[in-house]
């Protein structure tokens, strides 16, 4: 990176967020973004990561803290902060009876895009995310994917130096997830687009993330590269399945004895994991354990550290499924909050 | 105003006359009931007429106006069903996040359902007179009819901006519709105000400003130019517009907050 480019593109310091009835989605964030690299935002469901986005792309007034993109105070300067930013947000925000074409003709003149220049531009976007074939289709008629592409490329018209990605993979099927990836990294790669993305799926940061911060209850629990963060773990983790599901919390105990430290964690799907103390080597202890007790094993398998292995040491939790009750009641408050405590333009 | 603003509002008002034109549900029952009711009426209470002092010469010149009126209705509800649905997918963010201004996003939203409003108006025209209305102003009264329709449309479209902005979702919105339709039963609609008998339904009537718009658009139909008439229908949608207006963009500032 040289010198010219060390700025950061984004720049946030005690970041808060307070909602009048609701919590602290926010609570005191800190984090810097190098420009061209792709920022990670990773946590579970109501961790504060769309409350986040809001406020760095002017969507929502902080209530203390400061924020700066692309050198910009967003609490001030936000329509200079607007002309340097492109977003998708959650849920892909496209109009069912237009047709993808017109929607780049809508976005592109209220860019306030020279007119010879709207249609060039629209179509190579439109041909950059795949979608020249269905660009005269209404969006109704769009896949998850094309409406994410599409999205996507919406949020390029106006060549942005800065893009936020709020959840953009939620709901896609692995191919249409492994398409966008695709784009965001050849945006950060090629066109050197700072990306600010927010995730909860651990493979998405893992593969797409130069840096990572993980958010859970508005506050930053850890930051760096994934590799680093998974390699300040160490330990790797055990994850077994009882013969006997009724049999899930006697194993529980048995390899509670194994921990390097916190409580085994209860998947969903029927297994028990826990962060493995002395690595490879205590299975063959686990295994003795398991069957002095006389619990039979269904499977038995051992992971490298993971990033949800990083959110589990620090928060206590596993990211899975963590915080779906958090994430209802922190949306509506958002939501009806954002009505009412507007300030003009 | 700026060529961009321009260029803004007229991009949005496309949008609007789009999507308004590929919503069959919202454009044929805008077009289609207010005929049915008209068609009803004018058939089953052709004899009110014959009251004595009942101004119009027939019964169908006198409830001709009613579907005009209820296009102001249908521009509630497909306005703000519009708007409220632009809230619930995030497409308002994504206009939040352009330089749009906010006058031309009001403005812009408008276009459509005035473009409907007129489509409304001639139809109901070219219909009411097929049937055998009488209308006295010629075509001069035809521009000021539709000027009206337009001036009508304006100001309930106000109501359902209003409406979105503020309740955000689209079953709130529908759920004025009923509420208007009351103020609708409860004007001049079926009868003049000297010939209702109940005297709070008439206390009710005489004051509704619905009935005074209903006057400006008789007014046009039969016995010639009536430019009092017509100034108070213009001035009731005036007021309205000037109490909505206001409302709409506080509704909008407290929706879009962006800094």
């Amino acid at each position: 990176m040289s010198s010219s480019q060390r700025a950061a593109s984004i720049e946030v310091e005690g970041l808060v967020k307070q909602f009048k009835k609701g919590p602290r989605a926010v609570d005191g964030i800190d984090l810097q973004v190098a420009p061209g690299e792709i920022y990670g935002f990773l946590g579970p469901n109501g961790a504060g990561k769309s409350t986040t986005v809001l406020m760095l792309t002017t969507l929502l007034p902080p209530t203390a803290g400061s924020a700066r993109v692309a050198g910009w105070e967003v609490a001030t300067d936000g329509a200079r902060v607007r002309e340097s930013i492109g977003a998708a947000l959650q849920e892909a925000a496209l109009d069912p009876f237009l047709t993808g074409r017109e929607h780049m003709r809508l976005q592109t003149s209220l860019h306030g895009i020279a007119k010879a220049e709207r249609m060039r531009r629209g179509d190579e976007l439109i041909e950059r995310v795949g979608l020249s074939d269905a660009a005269d289709r209404r969006v109704g008629g769009y896949s998850g994917g094309m409406k994410r592409r599409l999205d996507l490329a919406l949020s390029l018209v106006h060549g942005p130096r800065i893009l936020f990605l709020d959840e953009p993979t939620t709901g896609l099927d692995p191919q249409s997830r492994a398409s966008l990836w695709e784009e965001v990294e050849r945006l950060s790669k090629e066109d050197g687009v700072t990306v600010f993305l927010t995730t909860q799926y651990l493979e998405e940061a893992d593969a797409l993330a130069n840096r990572v911060g993980i958010i859970d209850r508005g506050r930053i629990v850890a930051e760096g590269t994934p590799a680093v963060l998974k390699a300040e773990i160490g330990e790797p983790s055990l994850e077994v399945v009882p013969a006997e599901p009724d049999r899930r919390e006697q194993m529980a105990a048995v390899l509670q004895r194994f921990s390097a430290g916190g409580d085994c964690v209860h998947h969903e799907h029927g297994s028990v994991g826990v962060r493995l103390k002395g690595g490879d080597a205590a299975m063959a202890g686990v295994v003795r354990a398991l069957d002095a007790e006389g619990i039979a094993v269904a499977s038995l398998q051992l992971h490298a550290p993971t990033l949800d292995d990083v959110f589990l040491d620090k928060t206590g939790r596993s990211l899975e499924g963590s915080g779906d009750d958090d994430e209802k009641a922190g949306a509506f408050v958002a939501d009806s909050e954002r009505a009412v405590e507007g300030t003009p333009a | 105003m700026s060529a961009y603003t321009r260029t803004q509002i007229s991009e949005l008002a496309r949008r609007s006359l789009v999507r308004t034109a590929r919503q069959p549900a919202q454009v044929i029952p805008a077009i289609t009931f207010p005929l049915f009711l008209f068609a009803i009426n004018a058939a089953g209470l052709d004899a009110a007429a014959e009251l004595p002092g009942f101004p119009a010469p027939d019964y169908l010149t006198w409830i001709i106006a009613v579907p005009f009126m209820q296009a102001g209705l249908f521009a509630v509800a497909g306005l703000g069903a519009d708007l409220a649905r632009d809230i619930e997918t995030g497409f308002l963010d994504r206009l939040a996040l352009t330089p749009l201004s906010r006058t031309g996003l009001v403005s812009g939203q408008m276009a459509g359902t005035i473009a409907l409003g007129l489509v409304q108006g001639v139809i109901f025209l070219a219909i009411g007179l097929a049937a055998g209305a009488t209308f006295d102003t010629g075509a001069a009264g035809v521009v000021v009819l539709l000027a009206l329709e337009v001036a009508i449309v304006f100001a309930f479209g106000l109501i359902g901006i209003t409406a979105a902005f503020r309740f955000g979702n689209g079953e709130a919105v529908q759920g004025l519709f009923p509420l208007l339709f009351v103020f609708l039963f409860l004007s001049t609609m079926a009868l003049p105000a000297d010939l209702i008998e109940n005297d709070w339904f008439r206390a009710i009537a005489e004051h509704n400003p619905v009935s005074f718009m209903f006057s400006g658009i008789r007014s046009l139909f039969y016995g010639g130019w009536d430019v009092a008439a017509l100034a108070e229908a213009f001035g009731v949608a005036a007021i309205i517009s000037a109490i909505f207006l206001p409302l709409a963009v506080r509704a909008l500032n407290a929706r879009v907050v962006r800094t």
